[in-house]
C-alpha cells in the first residue's frame, strides 16, 4: 500500500464528506494556499455553542481535500471554544499520514479556514 | 536537425554537475528549467575564479585589481549585448526579470501614463508582468487591458488591433514565450502595430533568451526583460534592454551609488547609460557568471539549442497524449511554442502529479506558475509543468511519462 496515499487518504479524496455548501449559516471564510493557488471555504451552523453542520468547499490536492473530509466528521459537534484550541497536530494525527514540509500547508489548509470562521485569526496553524 | 533531441546536445550532459545526482539511487531527471535551468560547470568555474583572482569593486578603483574587475563585468556585458543583438549602453543590468519590467513600469511609467491612458497586457502573463502595471496604473489613473487567450493558448492579432484603435494605448506588455502555454508570441508584428499606434512595448523574454536566436535591434521592440538564471546563468541579475531614446528621458529609478555624475545638496545629475539605472554596487561575479553562459549558449549555437527544444517538445506532446484522462494546454504545434508543457490530468491534482514524479527523481512543477490570471482562463487551480534545456534528451521525456503512468495507478485510475 502507498506510504502517503493510502485507501483511505484517496477514499475521502474521491468522495470527500460534509462538501458543499449551507444555507443559512452563522459563521464562514474563504482561504488559499499561495504557494499552490488551492483554494478552500467553510460554512458553518452553530448551535448551543457547537458545530452544529458544516461545509467545506474549493478544490485542492487530495492532502488538502482529505484533510477537510476527515477532519470535518470530528468537527460536526464539537464546541467552538475547542475548535478555536485546535492546532497542526492535531489535523496530522487525524490524517494518519507522514506529512512532508512541502506539504504541510495541504495538509493545514481546512483548519486555518475553520479557525478563521470561529477565531477570525487566518494565521496558519502551529 | 530531426534526430537532435535523441541525445542531449553534442553531450552537453556531463557540464551540469547537478545533473549527475541520484535521489535513492535514481538519476536526477530535471525537467524544470523554466522555473530555473541548470548550471554548466563553465560558469560555476568563471564565478569561483573572479571571487578567488579578480575580486574588487568595478568602476572606482585606480588599481590594477579594480582594473580587472571593471574589466571582467563590462566584458561581461559587452558579451551579453552581443548575445541579444544589443548595443550595451543600453544593456542595464538588474537583479532579475522581475526588476527589469518594474524599472520600466516606475521610471517610464510614472512619466509617461496618466489618467485615461492604456497600459495593455495579456491574459498568459507572469505576475512579474501584470503587478508592476497594475501598481503604477492605479498611480497614475491608467487603465491596464487585458488581450484573451484562445483555446489553443494564443493571441489574436485582430483583438490587439480593436485595442489600439482605442487610440488612448501607451504601452503593450507581453510575454515573448509563455511559461505556462509555452505560447510563442509574434512579438515582432506586436511591437510593430503597437508603434504604428503610437505605443511602446515591452517583451517578457524571460522564457525566450534562453532557448531560442532573440536579435532585439531586428525585433523592434522597445524594452526586452530577462534573467540570467534561466538561461543558465546564475541567480541575481536580469537584463533590460531599452531603445536609448526613451532610456536617455527617462529619470532613474533606484537612486544611490554609481548612478550619479554629480551630487549637490538639492539635487544631482545623472550618469550616463547604461550606468544611470545601475544604482548601488552591482551584480559583478554573476555579470561574470551571465558572461560565461552566453558564451556557452553561443557555442552551442542558439540556432541548435531553438532545434533541440523544438524536436523535444514535439516528442513530449506525442508520448503525453498517451496518458489517459491527459489535457495538454497550449499551442499543438512544437513550432509555434518554446520548451515547456503544461498539463493537467482528471483526477489528479497537479500537487500530487509532481509529489509521485519526485519519488522517480522526476523534478517537474505544480501549481499556478506565477499565472493566477491565466489559470482562471485556463479554468484550473494548478496545473503541472514539464520544461526543456540542452541537457535533456528524450529519455527524460520517457521517464515523465512513466512516472504519470505510475500516478494513475496510484489513484486507482
Amino acid at each position: 500500500m502507498d506510504a502517503l496515499y493510502r485507501d483511505y487518504i484517496l477514499e475521502h479524496y474521491k468522495n470527500p464528506r460534509n462538501f458543499g455548501e449551507l444555507e443559512p449559516h452563522d459563521l464562514d471564510f474563504h482561504d488559499h494556499n499561495p504557494l499552490c493557488g488551492d483554494e478552500l471555504g467553510v460554512h458553518i451552523v452553530v448551535e448551543d455553542g457547537k458545530v452544529a453542520d458544516l461545509r467545506f468547499h474549493g478544490q485542492g490536492c487530495a492532502i488538502s481535500q482529505a484533510a477537510a473530509s476527515i477532519t470535518s466528521e470530528e468537527l460536526i459537534g464539537m464546541p467552538v471554544a475547542e475548535v478555536e484550541r485546535l492546532g497542526a497536530d492535531w489535523v496530522i494525527d487525524q490524517l494518519g499520514i507522514d506529512i512532508s514540509p512541502t506539504r504541510r500547508k495541504c495538509a493545514l489548509l481546512s483548519l486555518k479556514v475553520m479557525r478563521g470562521a470561529t477565531t477570525g485569526d487566518a494565521s496558519w496553524p502551529d | 536537425m530531426a534526430a537532435v533531441a535523441t541525445q542531449p546536445l553534442v553531450d552537453v550532459r556531463a557540464d551540469f554537475p547537478v545533473l549527475q545526482r541520484t535521489f535513492d539511487g535514481k538519476p536526477v531527471v530535471f525537467l524544470d528549467s523554466a522555473a530555473t535551468a541548470q548550471k554548466p560547470v563553465q560558469v560555476i568555474d568563471a564565478m569561483s575564479a573572479y571571487y578567488r583572482t579578480s575580486n574588487s569593486n568595478v568602476h572606482r578603483g585606480v588599481y590594477a585589481l579594480a582594473r580587472e574587475a571593471t574589466d571582467l563585468f563590462e566584458g561581461a556585458r559587452k558579451r551579453v549585448a552581443a548575445f541579444a543583438g544589443a548595443d550595451p549602453a543600453t544593456t542595464i543590468f538588474t537583479g532579475n526579470a522581475s526588476g527589469a519590467i518594474n524599472l520600466v513600469a516606475y521610471s517610464w511609467g510614472r512619466t509617461n501614463l496618466g489618467p485615461g491612458d492604456v497600459v495593455v497586457v495579456t491574459h498568459m502573463e507572469h505576475h512579474s508582468n501584470i503587478v508592476p502595471w497594475q501598481l503604477v496604473c492605479a498611480e497614475r489613473g491608467a487603465r491596464l487591458r487585458y488581450l484573451s487567450t484562445s483555446e489553443t493558448g494564443e493571441l489574436s492579432l485582430d483583438e490587439l488591433d480593436e485595442v489600439l484603435d482605442g487610440g488612448s494605448v501607451k504601452l503593450v506588455a507581453v510575454a515573448h514565450v509563455s511559461n505556462v502555454l509555452g505560447t510563442l508570441n509574434p512579438v515582432e508584428e506586436i511591437a510593430a502595430r503597437a508603434r504604428t499606434a503610437g505605443a511602446v512595448t515591452l517583451v517578457d523574454g524571460a522564457q525566450a533568451m534562453p532557448q531560442m536566436p532573440v536579435d532585439i535591434d531586428r525585433l523592434g521592440a522597445d524594452f526586452y526583460a530577462w534573467t540570467a538564471h534561466k538561461a543558465l546563468g546564475p541567480t541575481g541579475i536580469g537584463v533590460l534592454h531599452g531603445r536609448r531614446e526613451l532610456l536617455e528621458t527617462m529619470p532613474p529609478f533606484i537612486a544611490g551609488g554609481h548612478m550619479i555624475s554629480r551630487v549637490d545638496l538639492e539635487s544631482s545629475s545623472w550618469n550616463e547609460l547604461p550606468w544611470k539605472f545601475e544604482a548601488g554596487t552591482s551584480p559583478i561575479a554573476e555579470a561574470v557568471g551571465l558572461g560565461a553562459a552566453v558564451d556557452y549558449l553561443r557555442a552551442v549555437g542558439m540556432d541548435r539549442v531553438r532545434a533541440h527544444e523544438r524536436e523535444l517538445t514535439a516528442y513530449a506532446l506525442e508520448r503525453l497524449a498517451e496518458v489517459d484522462d491527459i489535457r495538454i494546454f497550449g499551442p499543438l504545434d512544437a513550432e509555434r511554442r518554446g520548451g515547456v508543457v503544461s498539463f493537467a490530468i482528471d483526477g489528479i491534482h497537479a500537487h500530487d502529479i509532481a509529489e509521485i514524479c519526485d519519488r522517480e527523481a522526476v523534478c517537474i512543477r505544480a501549481g499556478h506558475h506565477c499565472a493566477q490570471p491565466l489559470m482562471r482562463t485556463l479554468g484550473v487551480a494548478a496545473t503541472a509543468r514539464a520544461s526543456f534545456h540542452v541537457y535533456n534528451s528524450r529519455d527524460d521525456v520517457d521517464a515523465l511519462v512513466s512516472a504519470l503512468q505510475a500516478a494513475r495507478k496510484v489513484f486507482e485510475l
